[in-house]
């Protein structure tokens, strides 16, 4: 079986792709190719062409608390977002530290996607996230964990996370690791500054980020092992990470749009929708981020995709929950960054596909011959604006909800299948 | 400072004290100091607001801004309701909305809130349609203490802010009431200090248009006026200070300090006061202290605050 998607623009240039089966055969520029016979044709004018993206930091919340999300509602989002792959946490209800929390999850996203998204589990790094005995990694690995995470529980002792990068690394796992030192974020609501000290609310400074993060990275030289730093928020971090790449230290990092896009002061006025954590930061720190994405000193975006529900969100801004709802919004927001020219499309390509698929050795498509055929057609002119009604997850929870943007995801096709 | 007699008050709610202009201010506080004269008659009370309905929604504990708003109600003839977190359904686990909806399914003016969260007042008043009045959310905003605090001032200082000295002393980092008055008292002229040790300084000091000191001796040094704040005994478990004696000998207000001052330096507390540890019993019964006038301030603003919510147009 052929298929022939002509006429796409990938990288401002326009091509046809041509597809037999799950592969791409070639990707040429646009009329240049003759077609098989028996050739399905889809004229793709005026839509980008993007590889299907993978979200390497999700939380799906199935088993335990489907109210929020479950993993076919979260695929759906993730599919209809642009992503062909997504890594989903560990901190469900029980914690995903055995075989069967993963298994679990592996049937749950073949019932409900056969065709993909592929759900990717992440392993918890220690016994029901404690922090105080390490998680049966093998166990974990061979279910099918391709990554080991603590997140939403930082690890606060240091042997802890030194005997859970050593430990992870006889099953070639990485380790991700949400870096906040506790003891300084204690019953936080916000960043530490300014707005903090004017709204009254319990703040946490930047700086406890990064104090894990070197923690981590100094581990990471000392042991010869590699580490992944989540979801960076703040200018301090991202400094310790250029260091450890200065060193020759194998460290990769994450950040997420929200970080790149809001900033604390999208608070005033105690708005929980835009509560998560780590915390949105100063502009300073936001301006830092947006440098290190284009410059690759943080190597890839998440979406540390946290759905709630509504009324989880809906009292006082130091009772709410933390976390926004990012699968459905996240290309549409960081396609706004080409478009006001604070990143090149390429990097698009290179944060959301090429270097997760490195750092966690999974499948993406660089539309090669022999590729998987993942890949998502988008429309950069459709204007919308997200509501309870047109998300696909069951979170709504995102500080963009009501605010009208531009672009969106008007077809995605997984190992050459239409899924929508 | 006077009001302009063209003024109209706007405000659905009464949030904080940066919602609030100088001619704000000064038509509430003029409206206060004619309900101050109804306080003195034999029979202290007026029908402005009969048939209004007031409900006083405290889910933390207070019993005199409380009472304070309840007397004020009754005097302008309003039906007050005291609602408390612990005779409430939050307690059984209703949402804060859910109460605030309940509340308001009953028809109430105005709606009193004292929470404490930060931003739960105008959580609330953003979802009510009725009138909101902040008694005190978390560590944010105390609007009506701030708005007492002046008017005894201004009654203290003959009616002149600008150019004056106020040192507010104590902690400041989890202080609603240092919050308000900063805003307030910056807007109508007075330079304002800070005093207290920096693990009680607020993040952002820097920004806030104040001196910040960490002296007391230096700090009181010509002011006209001291605030002091009443310090919550947990600061101490929270290792925010070393120990309650340590803090006193370094911070509490005493009469050699006032020689320091101006000459008719004034001494306010909002109260409930810890004597011996933020202010000398000296001070306290001093003929410089305010203290007792801020409570009967506080009644004559209430009535200001409640009247002007109740038949805003």
């Amino acid at each position: 079986m052929y298929l022939c998607v002509k006429n796409a623009l990938h990288l401002e240039a326009l091509v046809d792709l041509l597809i037999e089966d799950e592969r791409i055969v070639t990707m040429t520029p646009a009329g240049h190719q003759k077609l098989p016979e028996n050739c399905e044709v889809f004229d793709a004018e005026g839509l980008v062409l993007m590889p299907s993206f993978i979200d390497a930091h999700v939380h799906l919340r199935e088993p335990g608390f489907e109210y929020k999300e479950t993993i076919a509602s979260g695929l759906n989002a993730a599919v209809h977002g642009g992503f062909g792959s997504v890594m989903c946490m560990a901190n469900t209800k029980p914690v995903n530290d055995n075989a069967a929390v993963t298994s679990l999850m592996l049937t749950k996203a073949q019932q409900s996607h056969p065709h993909g998204p592929r759900l990717y589990p992440i392993g918890a790094a220690t016994k029901n996230l404690e922090g105080r005995e390490l998680a049966p990694m093998g166990e974990l690995k061979e279910a099918g964990c391709v990554a080991i995470s603590n997140d939403g529980r930082p690890v606060q002792s240091s042997e802890m996370m030194r005997r859970i990068m050593e430990y992870a690394a006889d099953f070639s796992l990485t380790v991700i690791d949400h870096c906040e030192d506790p003891t300084l974020a204690d019953h936080w609501v916000m960043n530490e500054g300014e707005m903090s000290g004017l709204l009254g609310v319990k703040g946490q400074p930047a700086v406890g980020e990064a104090l894990q993060a070197a923690r981590d990275i100094m581990l990471a030289e000392y042991l010869g092992l590699p580490v992944h730093i989540a979801h960076v928020s703040s200018a301090l971090t991202v400094d310790v990470i250029a260091w450890g790449k200065a060193r020759g230290i194998a460290v990769t990092a994450e950040t997420c749009p929200h970080y790149l896009l809001l900033d604390e002061s999208a608070l005033e006025g105690y708005n929980a929708l835009c509560k998560v954590s780590p915390p949105l930061r100063s502009t300073k720190d936001r301006d830092a981020l947006l440098r290190a994405v284009a410059d690759g000193t943080i190597d890839i975006l998440v979406t540390d995709h946290a759905p709630h529900a509504l009324h989880e969100k809906m009292t006082a801004l130091d009772q709410a929950l933390v976390g926004f709802s990012g699968l459905d919004l996240a290309v549409t927001l960081t396609w706004g960054l080409v478009k006001e020219d604070l990143l090149p499309e390429d990097a698009l390509h290179r944060l959301w596909a090429r270097r997760p698929g490195e750092i966690f050795h999974l499948p993406t498509n660089g539309f090669a011959p022999g590729d998987p055929a993942d890949f998502f057609l988008f429309d950069p002119h459709a204007v919308w604006i997200p509501s309870e009604e047109n998300l696909y997850s069951k979170g709504k929870n995102t500080p963009f909800l009501g605010q009208e943007l531009s672009g969106r995801v008007k077809h995605h096709w997984l190992g050459g299948k239409a899924i929508f | 400072m006077t009001s302009d007699t063209r003024y109209l008050w706007q405000h659905k709610d009464l949030l904080g004290t940066s919602q609030l202009s100088v001619a704000d201010v000064s038509h509430l506080l003029d409206l206060a100091r004619s309900f101050q004269e109804i306080n003195r008659r034999p029979v202290r009370k007026v029908p402005t607001l009969q048939g209004r309905t007031v409900i006083l929604f405290f889910v933390e504990n207070s019993t005199r801004t409380k009472t304070s708003f309840d007397v004020a109600g009754k005097r302008l003839s309003a039906d007050t309701h005291a609602l408390s977190q612990a005779g409430s359904s939050l307690n059984k686990g209703e949402s804060l909305l859910d109460t605030g909806l309940t509340l308001q399914a009953m028809n109430p003016d105005v709606i009193v809130v004292r929470h404490s969260s930060s931003g739960a007042a105008a959580f609330l008043a953003k979802q009510l349609s009725c009138g909101v009045v902040n008694a005190g959310d978390g560590w944010h905003a105390h609007p009506t203490q701030a708005l007492l605090d002046c008017y005894s001032l201004r009654t203290a200082w003959d009616g002149v802010f600008a150019g004056k000295k106020l040192l507010i002393l104590g902690d400041i980092a989890h202080s609603r009431v240092a919050r308000s008055n900063v805003q307030l008292l910056h807007m109508l002229g007075v330079k304002v200090r800070l005093c207290a040790p920096r693990t009680l300084l607020p993040a952002g000091v820097a920004t806030w248009p104040v001196e910040v000191f960490t002296d007391l001796a230096s700090a009181v040094d010509g002011v006209d006026a001291v605030m002091c704040l009443r310090l919550q005994l947990e600061r101490q478990q929270a290792g925010l200070l070393p120990d309650l004696s340590e803090y006193s000998r370094r911070f509490c207000l005493s009469m050699e300090h006032l020689e320091r001052a101006a000459s008719q330096v004034k001494v306010l507390h909002p109260g409930p006061l810890n004597r011996g540890l933020e202010i000398s019993d000296a001070v306290a019964d001093s003929s410089a202290s305010l203290i007792l006038d801020q409570v009967s301030a506080g009644v004559a603003v209430r009535m200001a605050v409640l009247y002007l919510l109740a038949t805003r147009k």
